[in-house]
């Protein structure tokens, strides 16, 4: 490849970097009509209206495939090669010592060109480049000082091989090792000289040269890892399948105290940028969902205990298995009707604020003895345990029942209306999955939140949330009679644009109260 | 199992070790095959503080030795008088600490310039004592010391 090309390719992505900050909208919305999502709907995700808008707490960033990846390398090279007048593969090797800081790197070149070339395990540049190998006599034969294969001085040049430090050994011994420290060491920009103590650097022309294409391709896949991990601004989608890396400038580690970086992968997953969470963990912060999450690892326990599947009615006991989105069951054997959160009657939940997303502190502070104590602050965490683990289930059951949406969806085709006019129902199971996930995390911080009158407003946020979720998962599940389909329509479709709404306020709220300062936690982030 | 590889390498260092001998204070005590030798180790002169301690190293090779480091463990054993050297590199269960058993393997190196090494560590010791952690170690470690990941801080002993 010459350098032109890579001169061309420089100006090119400048451009790229401008249109960035015509903010995240436009290639969202690009996303949307172009990506099918996981669930293999092809078109018509959320229309142009439900798109988020770009807030202040959202960040800026760019999603790369793997050859942007290479590109960017390139480029850095090719400013470094032209600097610093050495060959590209020099200037690459230079600089992945040099952790690609080229700043860094050119300090040490101008300082000392001889050191910084040896330092990162390269000849200084008096001695010929191993690159162009000139065809030498060999006068005496050789025996490989690894396998002790012997060598005739004819065999010398073409079955042997040294990089200009001295250490010669048969290609044979140097291909099993490089294979060796590819694959089962998983090593890339680090491998050395066979020789003892000797830091001299195998390049990658000779990797490719040695080794079968389908190592020389991992060799390559991890010279870009390598690349990424050392790179801040950089990180790998973490789903399964998806080779897209994220850029994003906007967020060192210091400012993960206030900020939650979700980014949007094109393989249409959510992850966390700060952290590389497999996931959209808003509104908590990065620190701590990993507390958390550790606690309810560590908790295992109780937690996995909590986390059957299965309940008793609070009237007959009959054994219930729950299957659906929705937290108002009804006993198929007493009819009685009941709150899955809470257990408690839906009769009171129905009319009056929904009040089981709370926990009354209060058994806490009067707690007398350390037992009740102890007791009260289990409680406490299974409280909020119970309910983090219920929307998680909630969300993982209403994807299942995307399936079912879509036989509905089909049915109520024959019922007269078109396919368009059925896309609803799906957005609404979009809406309440979203929602789902907001409420599960909005729990483990809720956990460590110390109780103040903001935590209150984040409460009544919460609640009002998941009574929002509450019914339009219920009015999800409820098959309309064919004549009402039109009101059922219009009811899903203000629910769910209603759990939209209270959906961002509840991120608004916490995610600009990082920026204020306004949460107070019980430990320190 | 060794292959071809290793068993010519193998063949050649023990060829060589018959027509040249060891170093003083080294000896080959067992070379049954080319899956396991047996070296015993003395620290020679009056300095040291192992004076007449006698100490057996067994080497355990793979199929792609010389490109990978041998299993290197000191061994207890009667038949000739072996202790576990107690050294603060090596455990009491006869692991050892020594990069060149790591990261610094070359496959230039070979069996005697191991046994070399092991007893040039023991010479420059002053103090009996095991590693930090010894039990904890001890405890948990997997059989076969390549698997532990060593940390080199101490180029002293």
């Amino acid at each position: 490849m010459s350098s032109d090309d890579e001169a061309n390719d420089i100006y090119y992505d400048d451009d790229d970097y401008g249109d960035d900050f015509d903010g995240q909208a436009g290639s969202a919305e690009d996303e949307s009509m172009s990506e099918p999502d996981a669930e293999g709907y092809d078109v018509l995700s959320p229309s142009i209206d439900d798109l988020p808008q770009k807030k202040p707490y959202d960040v800026t960033y760019k999603v790369r495939t793997v050859q942007e990846i290479m590109d960017m390398q390139n480029r850095e090279v090719q400013k470094i090669h032209a600097l610093l007048d050495i060959p590209t593969s020099t200037a690459a090797i230079l600089l992945r010592h040099h952790v690609w800081n080229s700043e860094k790197l050119q300090e040490a070149y101008f300082t000392d060109p001889e050191q910084t070339l040896l330092d990162a395990g390269l000849s200084p540049p008096s001695s010929p480049s191993p690159v162009k190998r000139t065809r030498s006599q060999h006068t005496v034969p050789f025996e490989c000082p690894i396998c002790c294969m012997d060598f005739t001085k004819e065999q010398v040049e073409d079955l042997t091989l040294t990089m200009g430090c001295g250490h010669r050994f048969c290609r044979t011994c140097w291909t099993e090792y490089i294979s060796g420290k590819i694959r089962d060491e998983g090593e890339s920009a680090r491998i050395q000289c066979m020789g003892e103590a000797c830091k001299r650097i195998v390049r990658p022309e000779l990797v490719d040269e040695l080794v079968p294409g389908e190592l020389s391709k991992k060799y390559h896949n991890l010279l870009n890892a390598a690349y990424v991990a050392d790179s801040p601004s950089l990180r790998w989608c973490p789903h399964p399948g998806c080779e897209h890396v994220i850029e994003c400038h906007q967020v060192p580690p210091r400012m993960l105290n206030q900020l939650v970086p979700t980014v949007k992968c094109d393989c249409g997953r959510f992850l966390c940028f700060g952290c590389g969470y497999a996931g959209n963990h808003r509104p908590v912060l990065c620190k701590i969902v990993k507390m958390w999450e550790k606690k309810c690892a560590d908790d295992s326990e109780t937690a996995n205990w909590l986390q059957a599947n299965t309940k008793e009615c609070t009237k007959c006991q009959s054994t219930i298995e729950k299957n659906g989105g929705c937290n108002h069951m009804t006993c198929k054997k007493c009819k009685w009707e009941f709150c899955w959160v809470c257990m408690g009657p839906w009769s009171e939940h129905g009319t009056s604020w929904y009040q089981c997303n709370r926990f009354d502190e209060k058994s806490g502070i009067d707690a007398r003895d350390t037992q009740a104590k102890s007791r009260a602050s289990l409680e406490r965490y299974l409280h909020y345990f119970t309910r983090y683990a219920n929307h998680d289930q909630s969300a993982k059951l209403d994807a299942v029942f995307y399936t079912t949406t879509e036989n509905r969806m089909k049915a109520m085709q024959t019922q007269g209306l078109s396919w368009i006019e059925t896309v609803f129902m799906r957005n609404a199971v979009d809406t309440i999955i979203a929602a789902r996930i907001t409420l599960k995390y909005s729990y483990a911080m809720a956990f460590y939140l110390v109780r103040n009158n903001d935590t209150e407003i984040f409460e009544s946020n919460q609640t009002d949330l998941e009574m929002a979720v509450e019914n339009l998962s219920h009015q999800l599940e409820t098959n309309p009679e064919p004549d009402i389909l039109m009101k059922m329509k219009q009811d899903i479709t203000n629910l769910s644009a209603y759990v939209k709404k209270r959906s961002d306020i509840l991120l608004d709220d916490v995610l600009t109260g990082y920026f204020e300062g306004r949460w107070k936690f019980t430990v320190t982030v | 199992m060794a292959t071809g590889l290793a068993s010519k390498r193998l063949m050649k260092e023990l060829a060589e070790i018959k027509s040249k001998g060891t170093p003083p204070g080294i000896t080959l005590l067992s070379a049954e095959d080319m899956q396991v030798w047996l070296f015993s180790i003395q620290v020679l002169g009056d300095e040291t503080i192992y004076k007449g301690e006698t100490f057996a190293l067994k080497m355990k090779f793979g199929p792609r030795y010389p490109i990978e480091c041998p299993e290197v463990t000191f061994v207890a054993d009667q038949t000739y008088n072996a202790v576990i050297p107690i050294h603060p590199h090596c455990y009491s269960n006869g692991h050892i600490c020594a990069s060149i058993l790591g990261n610094e393997w070359s496959p230039v190196l070979n069996c005697v310039a191991i046994c070399i090494t092991m007893q040039s560590m023991l010479a420059s010791n002053k103090k009996k004592e095991r590693p930090q952690g010894n039990d904890r170690y001890v405890r948990n470690a997997p059989s076969n010391p390549k698997l532990t990941r060593w940390h080199y801080d101490d180029d002293t002993v």
